[in-house]
C-alpha cells in the first residue's frame, strides 16, 4: 500500500546543501543590493494610508471612461489624478491629492458630489481621505512595529537557543523584508497599511521556519557531538526536507484560492505572503544556518535555559 | 502521551461543542437567533470593510482650546484690575503666558495679590492650577503650569466625546461606535452609513452659543481698525448687517447653561428654536434683559451672530427664543446640537473611510470563497500525503476553523477582509503543527520505535518546536494588534485566536483521535510509516 502519498518522500535524503551556500550568499546579496537600490530610486508605490490624499472606487454603467474621470478629477481641482481599471472594466480607482491647503476629507466628500453630477449612474463604492499628519503617523507606527517585533523575536530566540542562532534568524529574516519590499517596488504593488500586516505575517512565517529549522540542528548537535558543524546542517536540513515541502506546499496551495479570487483588495496582502512563504523557507536553508555555521556555536555545553521533557530525553539517549 | 486520558477527551469533546455551538448562530436566520439567550446568538462583528460602513477619526484642536484659554484668561485679568482700580497697559497673551504692565511699580504687589486671590484656585493638595508672578519691568506674569494644560486637554477630550456620542444617539444611526484613540482623537465607526456627510454635519459642528451685549456706543465705520480692547467685530447671519456688528466680548449667558432646546415659531410663523435655561441662566439673561431694556443683544453661535434683538422688556422665567433665518431643518438640527450641549474645542476630520454595502458583499463573497478553496485544498492535500492520519488532522483542523469562528463571534471580535487571509494562513501553519507531529513519528518509526512508542514520541518532541514557533507568530499578532489601526487590527486578532487554537486542535484533537484509533484497530505498523 503506497496510498499515503508521504511515502513517495524518500525518508533519507543526502542533499549536500552547505555546499551550495557560497552561490547563495552570492546571489541573496545580490539580490539585497538589487532590492535596496530599487527601493532608492523607484521607491514603494504608498497608498494613501502613508502619503496621505483621497481615494475613491466607483462603478460606472459602461466600460469605465478613464481618461474623462481624470479629466474631471483635474477639473475640479485635485493635484496629482490617477485614475485605474480596479478588477471589472466598469470599475475605476481614483486616487488625488486635494487642492493645495484645502482639507482632505472635505475634499473627499466635494469630489464625491462633482462626480455624481458629471458622470450620472456611477456607484461610489469606497471612498478614503487620509491626512498628511495621520498618514506620517501611520508609517512611523508601521515601521516600529516590525522594528519592535524582531527585536522581540531576537530575544526570544536568544533565550531559547544560543545568541548566534538568534542573530542568524533576524538577519535572515531582515533579508526576507527587504526582498519582499524590493520586489514591491520592483512590481510597484501598492503599499498600505495591510502590507505592514502581510510584512509582519512574513516575518512570522519565517520565525517559524527559523526556529524548526534550529531546533532540529541544535538536537542533532547534541546527537552528533563529534560531527562537524557543517555536516550537522546537511544531516538537520535532510531530516526536515519532507516537513519543509510539505507545510510549504499546503501554505502555498491554501492562499492560491486568496491569490485568484480575492480581488485587486486582497491581492497585494496574499502576493507578499506568498513571496514571503518561498523567500523565508529559503532563507532558513541558506541565510539563517550559513551565518551560523560562519559564527560557529558552542558544543558540549549546550545548556538551554528551560530544558524541557523532551530536550532532557534527547540528551540521556546515548 | 498517547494513551486516552479522560481528561483530554472531555476536553476536545468539549472543545468541539463551544465551536460549534457559538459559531452556529452565524449560520441561522435572524428570526432565529432573534429568539435565542444573548449569549448564543452572537454572530460575527464583520468590519467595516467587510459590511459597508463609515469610519471617521477626528482630532480635538487643543491648539485653539489653548489660545481660548489664554485669551479668556486675558479678559479676566482686565476685569479685574479694572474693577480693582489699578492702572495698565500693554495687556496681551505672549507665548504661553499673559503679561501685563502696570503703570505704577508701587502696585505690583497689589496686582499680583489681587490677581492671585480672584483667578487662582488651588486643588484640594494645594496645588495652584495658574501662577500669578511679578515680571520685570513692572509687569505682571500670568501662565498654567504644565499640568493644568494636560487636564485641560484631556477634560475637553472626554467631553468631546460624551457630546459627540449625544449627538450621534439622538441621531438614531445603528449602532456606532465611538472611542478614544491616543491623546486627542475620536474614532468613530458607524456600519451601513455609507454616507457620512449628515453625520459629519452633527458631529463637525463646535455649537458654542453665547449671548453678548451689542456695542452700540462705537459707530462701526470709526470702529473699523481699531476696535475697542473690550470688543469684538463678528460677522452676521443678518442680510442687513454685512460689516458684521460689534459685540462686548464678556459672555452674559451661554450655551452651557442651557437645559432644553426645541423647535418653535415665531410670530410671524417662521420656524425658530426655543430655549430654556437654568436657574442660574434664567437669573443671568432675567438680569440682563432687566437692566438694558431698549439696547440691543446679539445671540452667537460659532464666532457668528445669528440674530442681534432690540429688548423690548425683561424676561423672567428663563425662556427665551432664537429666530433667525431657519428653516424647519436648520432649526431643529440647531436645537438638537444645542440640547447635546457644545463641544469644548473645535474637532478637525483627519480621516475618513467610507465603504459601500455593495463593495462589503463582494468582499465577503470573495473572502468565502477564498478561505472555501484554501480550506479544501489543505484538506485534500493532507489526506492524500498523510491517509488516514490526514483525515484526522482535517478532522482538527475543522474543529479549529469552527474554535476560532466561534470565539471571534463570542469575543465580538471584528472580522476584516485582510483577517480572512490571515486566517487561511492560519490554517496552514495550523497543518504545519500535524506535519512536525507526522514527520517526527515516520523518523521513530524508522528507528525502529513500535507503532505505539513512536506515535508517542512523535507528539512529545515535536511539542517544543511547535510551541517555539507558535510564540514567535504570537509576538508578532501582538505587535499588530498594538501598533495596527483598523484592519490591521482585525488581522492580527485573528492571527492571535488562530494560534491559540491551532496548538490545542493540532495537538490534543489529533492525539485524543490517534489515541482512539490505537485502541480501536491494533495497528502493527503506521499507516505513515
Amino acid at each position: 500500500m503506497r496510498w499515503p502519498l508521504i511515502r513517495f518522500l524518500p525518508r533519507q535524503t543526502h542533499f549536500k546543501f552547505v555546499k551550495w551556500a557560497p552561490i547563495a550568499a552570492a546571489v541573496s546579496a545580490l539580490l539585497v543590493v538589487g532590492s535596496i537600490a530599487c527601493l532608492a530610486t523607484r521607491g514603494l508605490n504608498l497608498g494613501i494610508d502613508f502619503k496621505g490624499g483621497e481615494l475613491i472606487e466607483i462603478v460606472t454603467p459602461g466600460p469605465a471612461p478613464l481618461n474623462a474621470l481624470r479629466a474631471s478629477l483635474a477639473r475640479h481641482g485635485a493635484n496629482d489624478p490617477q485614475v485605474q481599471g480596479f478588477g471589472a472594466p466598469n470599475s475605476a480607482m481614483l486616487r488625488f491629492k486635494p487642492a493645495n491647503g484645502s482639507d482632505p476629507v472635505q475634499a473627499v466628500n466635494a469630489m464625491r458630489t462633482s462626480l455624481t453630477q458629471d458622470f450620472p449612474g456611477i456607484q461610489i463604492k469606497r471612498a478614503e481621505a487620509v491626512g498628511a499628519k495621520v498618514s506620517g503617523e501611520l508609517l512611523t507606527h508601521g515601521f516600529l512595529a516590525l522594528g519592535v517585533a524582531l527585536t522581540l523575536m531576537l530575544v526570544y530566540i536568544w533565550f531559547r537557543f544560543q545568541l548566534q542562532f538568534g542573530l542568524g534568524a533576524v538577519l535572515a529574516v531582515l533579508h526576507d523584508i527587504v526582498l519582499t519590499l524590493g520586489i514591491l517596488s520592483v512590481l510597484q504593488i501598492e503599499f498600505s497599511m495591510t502590507s505592514i500586516a502581510a510584512l509582519l505575517t512574513v516575518i512570522g512565517y519565517s520565525m517559524n521556519e527559523k526556529v524548526i529549522t534550529f531546533d532540529r540542528l541544535r538536537e542533532n548537535l547534541r546527537k552528533y557531538r563529534r560531527m562537524p558543524l557543517r555536516d550537522v546542517i546537511d544531516l538537520s536540513e535532510n531530516e526536515r526536507l519532507s516537513r519543509t515541502l510539505i507545510t510549504g506546499s499546503t501554505a502555498l496551495l491554501a492562499l492560491a484560492g486568496a491569490l485568484i479570487f480575492g480581488g485587486p483588495v486582497l491581492f497585494p496582502l496574499v502576493f507578499s505572503m506568498v513571496f514571503g512563504i518561498f523567500v523565508g523557507t529559503y532563507s532558513s536553508i541558506y541565510v539563517a544556518l550559513p551565518l551560523v555555521l560562519v559564527w560557529g556555536v558552542k558544543r558540549g555545553d549546550e545548556v538551554i535555559p528551560a530544558p524541557s521533557k523532551a530536550a532532557k530525553a534527547a540528551a540521556q539517549r546515548p | 502521551m498517547i494513551q486516552l486520558r479522560t481528561w483530554k477527551v472531555v476536553l476536545v469533546l468539549l472543545a468541539a461543542v463551544f465551536g460549534l455551538v457559538f459559531t452556529l448562530p452565524n449560520a441561522l436566520p435572524t428570526s432565529v437567533t432573534d429568539h435565542m439567550p444573548a449569549l448564543l446568538s452572537k454572530r460575527l462583528n464583520l468590519g467595516l470593510d467587510l459590511q459597508g460602513g463609515s469610519y471617521l477619526l477626528l482630532e480635538v484642536d487643543t491648539d485653539s482650546l489653548h489660545k481660548e484659554q489664554l485669551t479668556n484668561l486675558t479678559e479676566d485679568v482686565r476685569r479685574t484690575l479694572t474693577d480693582g482700580s489699578i492702572g495698565f497697559t500693554g495687556l496681551g497673551v505672549a507665548g504661553d503666558t499673559v503679561r501685563v504692565r502696570l503703570n505704577n511699580q508701587g502696585q505690583v504687589g497689589a496686582a499680583t495679590s489681587l490677581l492671585r486671590s480672584k483667578l487662582v484656585q488651588a486643588s484640594a493638595q494645594g496645588v495652584r492650577d495658574l501662577n500669578v508672578d511679578a515680571g520685570p519691568d513692572q509687569s505682571v506674569v500670568l501662565s498654567y503650569p504644565a499640568a493644568t494644560w494636560r487636564e485641560l486637554s484631556a477634560s475637553a477630550v472626554q467631553q468631546s466625546i460624551e457630546v459627540v456620542r449625544r449627538r450621534i444617539d439622538s441621531l438614531g444611526t445603528r449602532e456606532p461606535t465611538i472611542i478614544r484613540q491616543g491623546l486627542n482623537r475620536i474614532q468613530i465607526e458607524a456600519p451601513g452609513e455609507s454616507d457620512p456627510e449628515k453625520l459629519k454635519a452633527i458631529i463637525g459642528q463646535t455649537a458654542k452659543l453665547t449671548f453678548h451685549m451689542l456695542d452700540q456706543d462705537t459707530p462701526l465705520d470709526q470702529a473699523a481698525g481699531h476696535i475697542p480692547p473690550e470688543d469684538e467685530l463678528l460677522p452676521s447671519e443678518t442680510p442687513s448687517e454685512p460689516q458684521g456688528v460689534l459685540v462686548r466680548r464678556r459672555v452674559i449667558v451661554s450655551g452651557a447653561d442651557l437645559v432644553d432646546a426645541r423647535v418653535a415659531f415665531d410670530q410671524q410663523g417662521q420656524p425658530a428654536v426655543s430655549l430654556r435655561f437654568n436657574g442660574h441662566g434664567g437669573d443671568l439673561f432675567g438680569q440682563m434683559t432687566a437692566q438694558n431694556v431698549g439696547r440691543r443683544f446679539a445671540i452667537v453661535l460659532d464666532g457668528k451672530v445669528i440674530t442681534d434683538p432690540n429688548i423690548l422688556g425683561a424676561i423672567p422665567g428663563g425662556t427665551g427664543q432664537i429666530s433667525g433665518s431657519f428653516t424647519e431643518e436648520t432649526a431643529s438640527n440647531l436645537a438638537l446640537l444645542l440640547r447635546s450641549g457644545a463641544l469644548p474645542a473645535k474637532l478637525n476630520f483627519i480621516e475618513q473611510r467610507t465603504v459601500g454595502a455593495e463593495l462589503g458583499a463582494d468582499a465577503v463573497r470573495a473572502g468565502a470563497i477564498s478561505l472555501g478553496i484554501g480550506a479544501v485544498a489543505i484538506f485534500v492535500f493532507i489526506i492524500c500525503a498523510y491517509g488516514l492520519f490526514g483525515v484526522f488532522a482535517a478532522i482538527a483542523l475543522l474543529v479549529n476553523v469552527l474554535m476560532i469562528f466561534g470565539a471571534m463571534s463570542i469575543t465580538q471580535a471584528t472580522l476584516t477582509f485582510p483577517g480572512i487571509a490571515g486566517l487561511i494562513l492560519t490554517l496552514a501553519v495550523a497543518v504545519d503543527a500535524n506535519v512536525l507531529i507526522y514527520e517526527r513519528m515516520r523518523d521513530e518509526a524508522h528507528a525502529g520505535r513500535t507503532p505505539i512508542m513512536a506515535a508517542d514520541q512523535g507528539f512529545r518532541r515535536a511539542l517544543v518546536s511547535i510551541i517555539d514557533a507558535n510564540v514567535t507568530t504570537m509576538i508578532s499578532a501582538l505587535i499588530m494588534f498594538q501598533f495596527g489601526s483598523g484592519a490591521v487590527r482585525g488581522f492580527a486578532w485573528t492571527l492571535f485566536v488562530g494560534v491559540l487554537t491551532s496548538v490545542f486542535t493540532a495537538v490534543l484533537i489529533t492525539q485524543v483521535l490517534i489515541g482512539w484509533w490505537f485502541r480501536v484497530a491494533k495497528p502493527k505498523a503506521l499507516p505513515i510509516a
